[in-house]
Parts: C-alpha cells; sequence; structure tokens
C-alpha cells in the first residue's frame, strides 16, 4: 500500500522493541465485543490510483461543468477566473501541509500571509481589524450575530428580507437553544429596491435590539445606501451587521465601513477560490478595533523575536476554546487558511487597480445582460441599481425555466423558488449573476434560450 | 570525521558548526534562508499581475454608490507575487519536509492523487445551486463517501454538511438538544472529561448547557465511578473522546454507554483520534449516539496553515431524525438533495434541527477523503490503524526510560504517546524548551501542553506514514536533546537558535494588538 512505508521486517522488528507478541496485544483496551478481527466486510480493497483516478473521474463526468456552458448562476457563490498562480501557490507543500501555526518560529510563512491577509481584507471591508478567517460567509455572519450579543447585552437581532434565506436558516440553527430573539422578514420583490425594506427595519429598531443584519448587495442583487440605517443603528445603542456576499463588488461601490457598519462579515470564494460545489469557502469577518477582544477566531498579530527581529504570533487566544473552554467566545478551532491564502495571493495579482477594473468590468457586463434581458417580453429588471447580479420577474415560475434551460446546456441562474420554498409571491423571480467569464455568446445564448422557453 | 564517496572529509553531525564571518550580511538573509518584507512594503496600489479585457462603457447602475476613495491594495505583478509567496512558504514547516508528531493532530502524508481528483473540473467548477440534474455525480460522491462513513463507524445516518471538528461537535451537540427537546426533556447539564479537547466544553456552551468536568483516573481514563455516579435526569450528554487525548482506548466505553442511556442521556464521541481503530474498531458498536468525523486527520485531506477541515458527524438511529439538512438520498434511480421545503413534506426528515452552512459542506475535502478512502480500501484502511498504533508505541517504548511516561505502565498506547517533563524538574526546563529544541534539531515539535490532566504534556503522534528509519530519527534526536538538557540546561533556555525566527514575546503581541499594517507616517500604500 502506496502510502504505508513500514515493511513487515519493520513492523516485527518494533513489536519486539515493544515487547508485543503481535499487533492485536497493542489493541489489548478494546473490549472483545467491538475488535473486528478482518477487514469491514462489504467494502472493496485497495485500489492503484490508475483505477481510483478512473472512478472518481467517471463520477466527475457525469456533472454539467460550469465553464463548458453559458452560465449564470450565483446567489452566494461566484464563479470568477482564478489566475494560474493562485493554485500554484496554494499547492507549495510547506503551505498546504502545514498545521495550525502553533510553532511561530517555523510557522512564519503561514503567519505573515495572515497579516496580509487580515489587512486585505480589513481594508476591502473598510473596518480596522479583520481576523484569520472563519468557515464561510454563513456561519461568520452566526457568530457576528453571538459578537454583538456579547458587546451590547442585548439579545435580539433584527434581520433583512435581503439576506441570503440559507445564511437566516443557518442563524436560526444555531439560535434555537439559546435565549437569542431573532426577527426576520419576508422579502418581496418591490421594483427597484427588491429584499430590503431599510425603512421598517429602522422603525423596528428598540432598546432590546443588539444589531440589525442587513446584506449588501443583497440577495437580488440591490445594491443600497446604509448611512441612514448605521445612524439608526448607533442612536438606539445597537450594532449594525453588513453581509457580502460577492466581495468582488467592493471593488466598484462604497464598502460597509463607509457606510457606518460595526461589524462586516463576508464569503470569501469570489477572490481567488473555485466554485466546488459549495466548498470549502472562507468566512470574512472584521470589525472596529473597540471590539476586538469579543470577535471570534484566529487572529495573527506583530512582535519581535528575541533578536529583535519582527515576526507574527497567533494572538488574543485568551478568547479562544483551547484556553477559555466553556467561556470562549466561540468553539471554532480550525479556519479556512488554505481559501484565505488563496484569496490572499489573487488579491495580490490584482492589486488595487486590477480590483477596481475586474469590479467595474462585471458591472458593465451585468448592465449589458441586464437591459438585453428586460427587452424580451414578459421579463421585468426588478433590481434597477446592482453590481453584477440582478433580478429577473418571469411571467411563469422560475424553477421551471431554469431546469428547462438546463436542458439546453444553459445554467440560467438561480430561481427564487428554490432559494424560498412556497413563498408565492418571489416562485416568479429569477436571480442572474454575470462575472468577467461570461462571453457575447453566452448572452447570445441566454437571451434566445429564455426567449424560446418563454415563448 | 567521515568521508563522502570519493574520499572527500565531510562534516560528521553532532560537531560544532562553523560561524558567520562578520556575524551579519548585508541582506539579513541566510544562504537559502530569505527574508521576505511585507506585501504592504513591495507592492503598489497602481501594480497589476492580471491582464482582464477593457471595461465596455455603459451607463452604470451602482446608485450613485461608487467607491471613490482609495482602499489601499497593493499589488504586484506576477513574478513578484510567485516570488513573495514562495519565499513565505520557505518559512513554514510541513509534513512533506518532515515527520510532524503533533499530538491530537493526525498529520499524515497529503497525497497529491487527492488534489489532481479534487481539481477535476466535474468537481472544481460545478457550483452549488445549479439544478440537480446536473451534478448527479456531485451527488453520488457525496453519497458514496457517506456510505464509506457510516459503514466505517457502523453507524445508520451521517450529517456531511459540518465544515470542521468543532463544527461537527456542534451538530452532534444539536441533535442531541433537539431529540431532547423533541420528548420535552429539558435537561441542562453536559458532563465533560477533564482530558477532553477545548472544543467540547465550548460547544457544550454554546448548545446552551452547563458544563460539569469529570476527572481522569490514575490510568489516564475516564473515572467511571465518578462518571456514573453523576448521571441523572439533568444530564443531557457525556461528551467522550475515544481514543482519549492521552492516547488511551476508553475500555469501559460500553459500560459509559449503557449507564449514560440508562439515565435518558445521550453519549457524544469526539472523533478526532478515529485514527486509531478504522478498521479495528466501529464506534457504533460502542454505543455512542454522535461521532465527528475530522477528514483532515484520520483521512489525509491537507491542514493548509489552519483549515479548511471537514466535519462529518455519524449519528445512531436514536438520532438519525433530528440529523441537519441538506443530505443526498436515493429517488429513483437518481439522486436527490433534500433541501428544506422538502424535508417539511416528508415524514422521515420532519424532525431535523435545521441548516448548518449556507451551502452542502466541503466539497472538495470530500473528494480528497474519498480518494484516499479508495486507495486504502477496507484492507488498507485496517492497516492505517495498525501501523499508527505500531509507530506511536514504538516511540513510546523507544523513550519511556528517559522521559517520564506518566501512563506506560498500564499497558500500550494507542496512536500517540503521552510524555511529561518531570524528568526536567532540577533543570528548571520545560516541555516548551524541550519542544524549541527540538525546532533546531529540524523537527516541527509534538503537541505542548495538552492534555491537561497532565502536567507539562508531550503529546507525540507520528501516524502510520512514518517510516521506520523517520521514527528511529526522531527518537534518536528525542534521546539526544533530553541527555544534552539534562547534563547542561543553560544552553537550551533560549532555543531555537537555528530557526526563521528565535522565541517571539507572545505577551507583548497581546497586550497591545497590531493585527494588520498600517504605513508609516507620510507615505501612501
Amino acid at each position: 500500500m502506496r502510502y504505508l512505508p513500514l515493511t513487515q521486517p519493520d513492523r516485527e522488528a518494533m513489536l519486539a522493541t515493544i515487547g508485543a507478541a503481535d499487533i492485536d496485544a497493542l489493541f489489548a483496551d478494546v473490549p472483545d465485543s467491538a475488535r473486528l478481527t478482518a477487514p469491514i466486510a462489504g467494502l472493496p480493497m485497495h485500489a492503484p490510483e490508475m483505477l481510483v483516478e478512473r472512478q472518481l473521474a467517471a463520477m466527475a463526468a457525469k456533472n454539467l461543468t460550469a465553464g463548458t456552458v453559458p452560465f449564470f448562476v450565483g446567489a452566494g457563490a461566484y464563479k470568477h477566473h482564478v489566475p494560474a498562480t493562485v493554485d500554484h501557490i496554494i499547492q507549495r507543500g510547506e503551505f498546504l501541509t502545514a498545521y495550525t501555526p502553533y510553532q511561530p518560529e517555523i510557522a512564519q510563512g503561514t503567519l505573515q500571509v495572515l497579516f496580509e491577509f487580515q489587512t486585505q481584507v480589513a481594508r476591502l471591508l473598510g473596518m480596522e481589524v479583520a481576523n484569520a478567517s472563519m468557515y464561510d460567509g454563513s456561519t461568520a455572519m452566526t457568530e457576528a450575530v453571538f459578537m454583538a450579543r456579547r458587546v451590547t447585552r442585548r439579545a435580539k437581532a433584527i434581520v433583512s428580507g435581503g439576506v441570503h434565506p440559507h445564511y437566516v436558516s443557518v442563524l436560526q440553527t444555531l439560535t434555537q437553544f439559546t435565549d437569542d430573539v431573532v426577527v426576520t422578514a419576508t422579502p418581496e420583490l418591490t421594483p427597484g429596491a427588491p429584499g430590503d425594506d431599510l425603512a421598517s427595519l429602522i422603525a423596528a429598531i428598540d432598546a432590546t435590539t443588539s444589531c440589525v443584519i442587513v446584506q449588501n448587495p443583497n440577495l437580488f442583487g440591490h445594491v443600497a445606501d446604509l448611512t441612514p440605517l448605521a445612524d439608526a443603528c448607533h442612536a438606539a445603542g445597537a450594532l449594525l451587521i453588513v453581509v457580502v456576499t460577492e466581495v468582488v463588488s467592493l471593488g466598484a461601490i462604497k464598502s460597509p465601513g463607509e457606510m457606518g457598519a460595526d461589524i462586516v462579515v463576508g464569503e470569501g470564494q469570489s477572490i481567488g477560490n473555485g466554485l466546488n460545489f459549495g466548498g470549502p469557502y472562507l468566512g470574512l469577518f472584521a470589525c472596529r478595533d473597540k471590539h476586538v477582544r469579543q470577535m471570534p477566531g484566529r487572529l495573527c498579530g506583530e512582535t519581535v523575536d528575541a533578536d529583535g527581529k519582527r515576526g507574527f504570533v497567533l494572538t488574543l487566544s485568551t478568547r479562544e476554546q483551547h484556553i477559555r473552554r466553556e467561556k470562549a467566545t466561540s468553539n471554532i478551532c480550525t479556519n479556512s487558511g488554505l481559501c484565505a491564502l488563496a484569496f490572499s495571493v489573487h488579491l495580490t495579482l490584482l492589486g488595487e487597480q486590477g480590483l477596481r477594473q475586474l469590479a467595474a468590468l462585471n458591472h458593465a457586463r451585468a448592465v449589458q445582460l441586464a437591459e438585453r434581458l428586460a427587452r424580451i417580453p414578459g421579463v421585468e429588471l426588478v433590481t434597477t441599481q446592482f453590481f453584477n447580479e440582478f433580478t429577473l420577474k418571469l411571467p411563469v415560475a422560475a424553477r421551471s425555466v431554469v431546469r428547462k434551460l438546463a436542458d439546453r446546456q444553459v445554467l440560467a441562474g438561480v430561481s427564487l423558488g428554490r432559494l424560498y420554498p412556497g413563498v408565492a409571491a418571489l416562485e416568479n423571480g429569477l436571480l442572474v449573476a454575470v462575472t468577467e467569464t461570461a462571453t457575447d455568446a453566452d448572452f447570445d445564448a441566454l437571451e434566445d434560450a429564455l426567449d424560446e422557453v418563454l415563448a | 570525521m567521515s568521508m563522502n564517496n570519493q574520499g572527500r572529509v565531510t562534516r560528521l553531525s553532532g560537531e560544532p558548526m562553523a560561524e558567520l564571518p562578520g556575524g551579519v550580511t548585508f541582506t539579513g538573509n541566510r544562504g537559502l534562508m530569505l527574508e521576505e518584507p511585507l506585501l504592504f512594503e513591495r507592492g503598489a496600489t497602481t501594480r497589476c499581475g492580471v491582464d482582464l479585457p477593457p471595461v465596455p462603457v455603459v451607463q452604470d447602475r451602482l446608485g450613485g454608490l461608487a467607491r471613490s476613495a482609495e482602499i489601499g491594495l497593493p499589488g504586484l505583478s506576477e513574478p513578484e507575487t510567485v516570488r513573495h509567496y514562495t519565499r513565505l512558504s520557505r518559512q513554514n514547516y510541513g509534513i512533506d519536509l518532515g515527520i510532524f508528531p503533533l499530538g491530537s493532530c493526525t498529520m499524515k502524508h497529503n497525497p497529491r492523487l487527492n488534489e489532481k481528483m479534487a481539481r477535476l473540473p466535474g468537481f472544481a467548477d460545478i457550483h452549488p445551486m445549479q439544478p440537480q440534474s446536473t451534478v448527479q455525480g456531485a451527488l453520488q460522491l457525496i453519497d458514496t463517501l457517506a456510505h464509506w462513513l457510516k459503514t466505517l463507524t457502523g453507524m445508520p445516518e451521517v450529517a456531511m454538511s459540518p465544515k470542521a471538528g468543532a463544527h461537527g461537535e456542534l451538530c452532534g451537540m444539536l441533535a442531541i438538544r433537539a431529540a431532547l427537546e423533541a420528548r420535552g426533556d429539558a435537561r441542562k447539564v453536559v458532563l465533560v472529561p477533564e482530558s477532553a479537547h477545548g472544543t467540547n466544553p465550548a460547544t457544550a456552551a454554546f448548545c446552551g448547557y452547563a458544563v460539569e468536568n469529570i476527572p481522569a483516573n490514575a490510568r489516564g481514563r475516564v473515572d467511571v465511578d465518578a462518571l456514573l455516579a453523576r448521571l441523572g435526569p439533568d444530564v443531557a450528554a457525556v461528551m467522550i473522546t475515544n481514543p482519549n487525548t492521552c492516547g488511551l482506548f476508553e475500555p469501559d466505553l460500553i459500560q459509559i454507554c449503557d449507564a449514560v442511556h440508562a439515565a435518558g442521556g445521550f453519549v457524544y464521541c469526539d472523533g478526532a483520534n478515529f485514527n486509531a481503530i478504522v478498521g479495528r474498531v466501529r464506534p457504533g458498536d460502542l454505543g455512542v449516539d454522535a461521532m465527528h468525523i475530522n477528514l483532515h486527520k484520520t483521512f489525509s485531506t491537507p491542514h493548509g496553515g489552519g483549515g479548511p477541515g471537514s466535519g462529518p458527524v455519524v449519528f445512531s438511529a436514536a438520532l438519525a431524525p433530528f440529523a441537519p439538512l441538506p443530505f443526498v438520498r436515493k429517488a429513483g434511480d437518481a439522486l436527490e438533495l433534500v433541501e428544506e421545503y422538502q424535508a417539511r413534506e416528508s415524514q422521515d426528515h420532519g424532525q431535523s434541527f435545521g441548516r448548518m452552512v449556507a451551502f452542502h459542506g466541503q466539497m472538495g475535502m470530500f473528494v480528497r477523503a474519498l480518494a484516499y478512502i479508495l486507495s486504502h480500501g477496507a484492507d488498507g484502511l485496517r492497516q492505517v490503524a495498525e501501523d499508527a498504533v505500531l509507530n506511536a508505541n514504538y516511540i513510546l517504548a523507544s523513550l519511556k526510560d528517559l522521559y517520564t511516561a506518566p501512563f506506560a505502565a498500564s499497558g500500550p498506547c494507542m496512536h500517540e504517546a503521552l510524555f511529561s517533563d518531570d524528568f526536567l524538574h532540577d533543570t528548571g526546563l520545560t516541555t516548551l524548551d524541550l519542544a524549541k529544541a527540538m525546532i533546531d534539531e529540524g523537527f516541527h515539535p509534538m503537541t505542548m501542553y495538552f492534555p491537561l490532566v497532565v502536567h507539562g504534556a508531550m503529546l507525540v503522534e507520528p501516524t502510520e506514514t512514518e517510516s521506520k528509519a523517520s521514527l528511529d530519527q526522531l527518537i534518536g534526536a528525542m534521546r539526544s536533546v533530553a541527555t544534552r538538557m539534562l547534563a547542561d540546561p543553560d544552553a537550551f533556555r533560549s532555543s531555537p537558535h537555528l530557526a526563521p525566527r528565535r522565541r517571539l514575546d507572545e505577551t507583548a503581541a497581546a497586550r497591545k494588538p497590531v493585527l494588520g499594517y498600517k504605513e508609516p507616517l507620510g507615505e501612501a500604500a
């Protein structure tokens, strides 16, 4: 077996050193009733690399790969071009096969990357401090709600209707057994401003409100000025949590920090990371300096070594589970280190100039496609100010349209019917995302196919 | 002194090393050890390492919210980027460089086949919200891995979506809470052995439980009498790690599970150490109700400097109805991803406690883990556990005369060998000093100061992917370092001397945290 270096003579020599008669003697603590005496029946035996490759390639071949068809699917995960350099760097064994940097003297590579990542994320989100990443955007949002509760000592979180419904579900799952109160809203396809009702959110804030959670651009693609909402939160002593699921947008639109957010969380997949059927992705988490000790997750900080040289370490670990145990700010241990590296490398390749150009390109292409599709009879463009994703209202339920288009090898987007099952008012909504990867031919294919299916 | 094969004199290990003339270099570099400034000191916001197509001219629809202020994101050209990160990578230790005997972390070889398979476009370039008819191969992969995990653990159900071990713990404890609530049972206490990972009590607290510690006995196992005495109508669950964090199998786990069940509670098993027993013991046969499996430990997916992980959770029949969404099931000839709306209609998962992540879990990790599992097969996985346990016992046997081995008298260990620094007591040196001395010897140190039940703990987990020669080199170094520490303690108070950095001032880092780069006054990014 190619991953197992011990030879049979090695094993015998080692057993002799140990003074054990055979390998079973080392499992002596296992009760007889639970001891398996042979390989588990019904499972295949070991296989050469070639056969494993063939078996997995056969599964992969059954999937319709995004890069091979006109592709406009978004809703929290986006297909951007990832430069080849990114994948090369993350496959370097020193990054790939390292552990959490608990021995900083021999982990300065990972630590400096995390320090740079934290700086990049904080600046991109317009905040003062960011952590070293979380599992994904949805879990980061939930952690933000718990953090707001610790900061404000209040229990009520108000969630805007424009927040991704899966993120809201995750929050509901994790608060069902706590004292947190989560107030949600059912979104509406209000022309020009689908999803959020900022006036209602502001009206709902009271003295028990710990935070208001709003997504920008929101699930429906709508981009809003959150400044009045931030002001209303702060006037009531509540925090504004802003969720960003498409971080490339921050190369084009004002950052949540500039609009007054107290905590910003995001899904960082868009930069440096592929679609991967939903994971691994990376959660972004940033806040104001004054709240840093209530922040969850790992933090990397600058210090000096015994010779006075600059170096980096994991820090403020007294917040974390391995020190604080049941009093920790979170039970989180693993983060998304390698995804954070991919994010950082891609953002370094882009730089500010490249990010702005990438964002401008995404927006311009989305505007072009939105205006073309809106001309199809019966199709209405619901989202009028957006970044690279918008909502169309179709004359029929969008779920079936998406399926019919998939049969024509066009991946048209995500139907709101799938995201909001049972909500009749939303079932004709179709979310369409446009990135730099979509060509004019892809636009033609979508327009023609949609025209045909709706005719 | 020795000779190379052309008769030239070569340096023998252990001889003193030559000093650098003058003691310094102009660059701060030392041969191949290259210093690398921060990105923010090298890059510029106007520098770019990608070529993008021109932006078409359109009337923007940003609603007057265009970002105008400078963001402060420096860029580098592609060659500079490659060099920046390559230089940084060389300041890291990884399994590819040598043994990484970090106890409780299972740092085994990461097969490159896994990486190749995860990058097949059919897995890497598919969107989680594509129509299900277009991702049947992905669902098949998840279903196949799920089948293996259920079969290897002897458990009837598995939740695939948790993103890491601690997230898996949360999943398991939420299912326990949901099951108790469903029968109207408002139990408030979770029992956790003192030796547990810190994530266990943190998770229980997150689920709203009061945590009570159960002591360990003199043999490094859970004090069964203390545990049984504490059971009662207020105890929701016991969280127990098996093999435990002392690297020992809990021989009374069946009895513990029976007693907990009889008292109306559930048993959560922390499966971080599954590598020791895979193919030799099914946790289901021991009676546990839920257990997470760290795919990044037992099933070889890379740790990546701290993640991503993946923590599927297997469930007993009693907890299966409460498992989270979404999940994959057969629907005629096809596979179906069951999302929220369908579950409400279905009886079998009507009690699910809900969704844990935005999408379906760590697909990229699933592919890697399945590539590893298929490579090993049922026979190879059993050999994995045997060789992991053999390697750990070989280390224990080879060091226990010199290092304090608190539980060696009570029999063999499982996949990791536990030592303490008691033998260094008279030197004033500690586990930390020994670990740092191992860095100078070219090793990643063992886990330090964990588990907490042993003072000055050193937990050594070699894993099955180390050769005997590799173990002999580690043992030789650990013996030599310990012997030299006992003989000349003062020489070891400030190790390491040869790593990219000497000891770092962690106290200063925490007292006045600097968590991001700030340009010196008067400079822009």
